[in-house]
């Protein structure tokens, strides 16, 4: 709940964001924490709620990365198109240290110096730098007794087959990993077919809770960690993995779902509870489809409404709607890349007689480094690195140079690029 | 189908993130969400019969459609669908009944002591429940006695240069009389002759409930009044959101009219409180606001949302010295117009308000603040907090007098 503040009379906004994932809300949320006057504008919501709650900053650079600090300026050198040559590492810690500040309800715990290396929904080990407290001790890297829980009922996850890939994970250290798997059949009522967040309200519910306790209890042998599908609660996440941890007398953490991402709505519920406490204007459902220019600056940007066409004005502006998967970029049958929402220009797209694709599916494709590119003030240039517009601001998976899934950087760039916009908007407003 | 709604059935992904923000999925295995009924199960009603019954559980919020990244009209498929599905089957008694406010409006307000002596009789709620399927503890309204009509007809709205069309709704008119007095005082106040032309229902319950046919010629009836001032270039305002958001966009969407009427009337049509908000972005509104010293937690209801115009009643009491407003962060009441009424989705509304009425007793306010008439009847049946349009406190700011 938010106590409006009172705003300047007729006044425009101080910056309109344009996207609503991980990206957007960092860069809102640290400038109206910074007092700006800020509305977030979204066709719809983003990725949060289907992507893990990890923070991957640098995952694999010729091979998985152990300390993501030690890893990166040879990696920026390596790839000097990449974001993460602009972004240095002073920030990335700057931005890792904020959402866990941001984020402290969730106790994300972690840094730049080395990552944990914790099972993905199908078992591979995955690196990343910060995780919320309740996937720690999901950490392979000392190895341990594994005990992964089934739930039955429950859509897309596989115990046997996580329990199975994870034994024999590449990862870090020489310490053995066992698995196993403990299946459970919790009461559904009538439902038969439950989604991650339908289990994640059951976990609220302490009789629920109680079923789960009683009917694992007896299948654990001491020393073993065990590890839950991500659906330990939504608000009250903290608080039913702590009491599943006493009851039980073992480390329990959560495996990442296929979507629903439960932890992943946990981090969304946080951020935008604290932009409208800091009185941001969230409007989700309303597509920005054009803008208003004048002599190099962007006045406003024109949303579609169920009426006529609004249009936002501001200071400055932050474009972060995401890459190919979210229409943040499209690709036209003719081969043709454009960014539909300010039609900027895009960078790293393959000539007209080089391909666009690899051959196979875990290929390098070429087109998925396409995108914006930006100057250090995180400003989207032209094909001579001249602004396009003084005060509009890129960040998220629209930037050009990354291949996030490959590299496991996804929400690491986005934070640390919507960290660094709203920097440079304040920086600017100075 | 019209071709934007079925076009934007293939753009879905599956991605679930309209069934992780559906209240009413969340509140009974009877709805199994918004993408199972809707875009999924759509491939099987193009051979022409409904699956299931499921879809009928859906309210009709159209957070689906808000939150969707891809564009899918989920909600507008999902109405379609539940209008396939009572066509099939023939609509009960009791919904084509409550889906006709004007109607129950001109029985109730001639009688209207007898008629909320009934209403407020528990043991007639009860009968009403058995014979009806109302369920007896549902929140009815009151019947005021006094049409707004009425009042408006009497009225003589001061010769200004601007003049602004207002419509009202049956919930203003039958119920609420004093919400239409103050939103035309409230526009007097800021320089404009205001019309209230003859007006009837617009439809939306009718829509809600499947009954299209129906829902159409009340559209058509009703755009047919408001069409002649649109084409003089008269902006329309209305103060409740639905039927607001009926006219602008659900008639020509999900109905499917695209009369001439119907599309004039729409492209003139403002929600009030964008409208104001508008007004004083162009410098044009009076802010002669006396201090109001009140805490009032604010609910934007679903079609308020639906808008995708933000949440202008904040920016208006924004305005208002002392006026304290807290955004509130539950998306949903449960009311969803007549669905909270029937019998077997009263315990599903309540379970849906839940999560709104903690935070509206947790707040320590004064009173709501809520642009819908339902919602606020919800609000108060539920939180047991008294509930005004965002209207009532401009108008008590600007010190046009009293409230009722």
């Amino acid at each position: 709940m938010t106590d409006v503040r009172a705003r300047p009379a007729g006044a425009s906004y101080d910056t309109v964001v344009i996207g609503a994932g991980l990206a957007g809300l960092t860069a809102a949320l640290r400038l109206a924490e910074a007092g700006q006057r800020v509305a977030v504008l979204a066709k719809g919501v983003g990725a949060t709620h289907l992507a893990p709650p990890t923070i991957d900053v640098l995952g694999y650079a010729n091979g998985p990365v152990g300390s993501p600090a030690q890893a990166l300026p040879e990696f920026a050198a390596a790839n000097p198109q990449h974001p993460y040559r602009q972004l240095s590492t002073e920030l990335l810690r700057g931005s890792l240290d904020w959402f866990k500040t941001r984020l402290s309800d969730q106790g994300y715990r972690g840094g730049l110096e080395e990552n944990f290396f914790v099972p993905t929904a199908v078992g591979a080990a995955k690196p990343t730098a910060l995780l919320p407290e309740t996937m720690a001790a999901g950490d392979l890297r000392q190895g341990g007794r594994f005990v992964f829980v089934g739930l039955r009922g429950l859509k897309d996850f596989f115990p046997a087959y996580l329990a199975d890939n994870v034994a024999r994970a590449e990862r870090p250290g020489e310490a053995p990993v066992t698995t196993r798997v403990v299946e459970l059949a919790p009461p559904l009522g009538q439902a038969v077919d439950v989604s991650s967040l339908g289990f994640a309200r059951r976990f609220e519910q302490a009789d629920f809770r109680e079923s789960v306790l009683t009917e694992l209890d007896r299948n654990l042998v001491p020393g073993e960690i065990v590890g839950f599908p991500a659906v330990l609660g939504i608000g009250g996440a903290g608080e039913v993995w702590r009491e599943l941890e006493a009851r039980l007398g073992h480390p329990v953490f959560e495996v990442p779902t296929l979507p629903p991402s439960v932890p992943g709505i946990r981090v969304y519920e946080t951020m935008t509870a604290a932009l409208r406490r800091q009185g941001a204007r969230l409007v989700i459902g309303s597509t920005v489809a054009g803008a208003e220019r004048s002599n190099g600056r962007l006045e406003g940007v024109v949303a579609h409404t169920a009426g006529r066409p609004l249009t936002y004005r501001a200071g400055s502006f932050v474009l972060a709607t995401g890459g190919f998967a979210s229409a943040g970029l499209e690709l036209d049958s003719t081969g043709k890349v454009r960014e539909p929402v300010l039609d900027l220009p895009v960078a790293g797209v393959p000539g007209a007689n080089e391909p666009l694709f690899g051959a196979g599916y875990f290929d390098e494709h070429a087109l998925s480094r396409a995108g914006v590119a930006v100057d250090e003030s995180r400003r989207p240039v032209d094909g001579e690195g001249a602004p396009v517009y003084e005060n509009l601001h890129a960040a998220g998976a629209t930037l050009a140079g990354a291949v996030p899934w490959r590299e496991g950087s996804g929400n690491g760039l986005s934070l640390a690029s919507g960290y660094a916009a709203a920097s440079a908007i304040l920086e600017a407003s100075e | 189908m019209t071709e934007l709604v079925r076009e934007s059935l293939d753009h879905c992904v599956k991605c679930t993130i309209c069934e992780s923000f559906c209240p009413y999925s969340a509140a009974t295995p009877l709805f199994p969400g918004p993408k199972y009924v809707g875009p999924q199960a759509e491939r099987f009603r193009r051979t022409g019969v409904s699956p299931d019954t499921s879809v009928d559980y859906c309210s009709g919020c159209g957070i689906c459609t808000n939150v969707c990244p891809q564009g899918v009209k989920i909600a507008e498929i999902n109405s379609q669908a539940r209008a396939q599905l009572w066509q099939e089957r023939g609509i009960p008694l009791r919904n084509q009944l409550i889906a006709r406010p004007s109607v129950l409006g001109r029985l109730g307000t001639p009688v209207a002591p007898l008629a909320n002596w009934t209403l407020r009789n528990r043991a007639l709620r009860y009968l009403g429940e058995r014979l009806v399927g109302i369920h007896r503890h549902a929140a009815v309204p009151r019947f005021a006695g006094r049409t707004f009509q009425r009042w408006a007809r009497k009225h003589v709205s001061p010769a200004a240069e601007r003049t602004i069309v207002y419509f009202h709704n049956c919930g203003t008119n039958y119920y609420e009389p004093a919400v239409g007095r103050m939103t035309v005082e409230v526009l007097e106040h800021n320089g404009f002759h205001v019309v209230v032309p003859p007006q009837d229902c617009c439809g939306l319950p009718l829509q809600s409930n499947g009954n299209f046919p129906a829902a159409r010629a009340y559209v058509r009836r009703l755009a047919a009044n408001l069409a002649p001032y649109a084409r003089d270039g008269c902006a329309i305002v209305a103060n409740s959101t639905s039927c607001g958001l009926m006219l602008k966009r659900e008639a020509r969407e999900i109905l499917e009219v695209e009369d001439d009427d119907v599309v004039v009337v729409s492209d003139a049509m403002y929600d009030l409180c964008e409208f104001l908000l508008l007004l004083h972005e162009r410098g044009e509104l009076r802010t002669d606001f006396k201090p109001l010293e009140l805490t009032v937690p604010y609910h934007a209801p679903c079609q308020q949302q639906g808008h995708g115009i933000g949440k202008p009643a904040l920016d208006l009491f924004a305005l208002i010295p002392g006026l304290r407003a807290i955004e509130l962060d539950a998306d949903c009441c449960g009311i969803a117009g007549t669905y909270g009424l029937k019998k077997e989705k009263y315990e599903i509304s309540m379970t849906v308000g839940e999560r709104l009425f903690g935070e509206l007793r947790e707040s320590n306010g004064d009173l709501a603040a809520c642009d819908s008439e339902t919602c606020r009847w919800q609000i108060e049946h539920g939180a047991d907090m008294h509930a005004v349009h965002p209207i009532e406190l401009l108008h008590r700011a600007y010190g046009l007098g009293a409230a009722a």
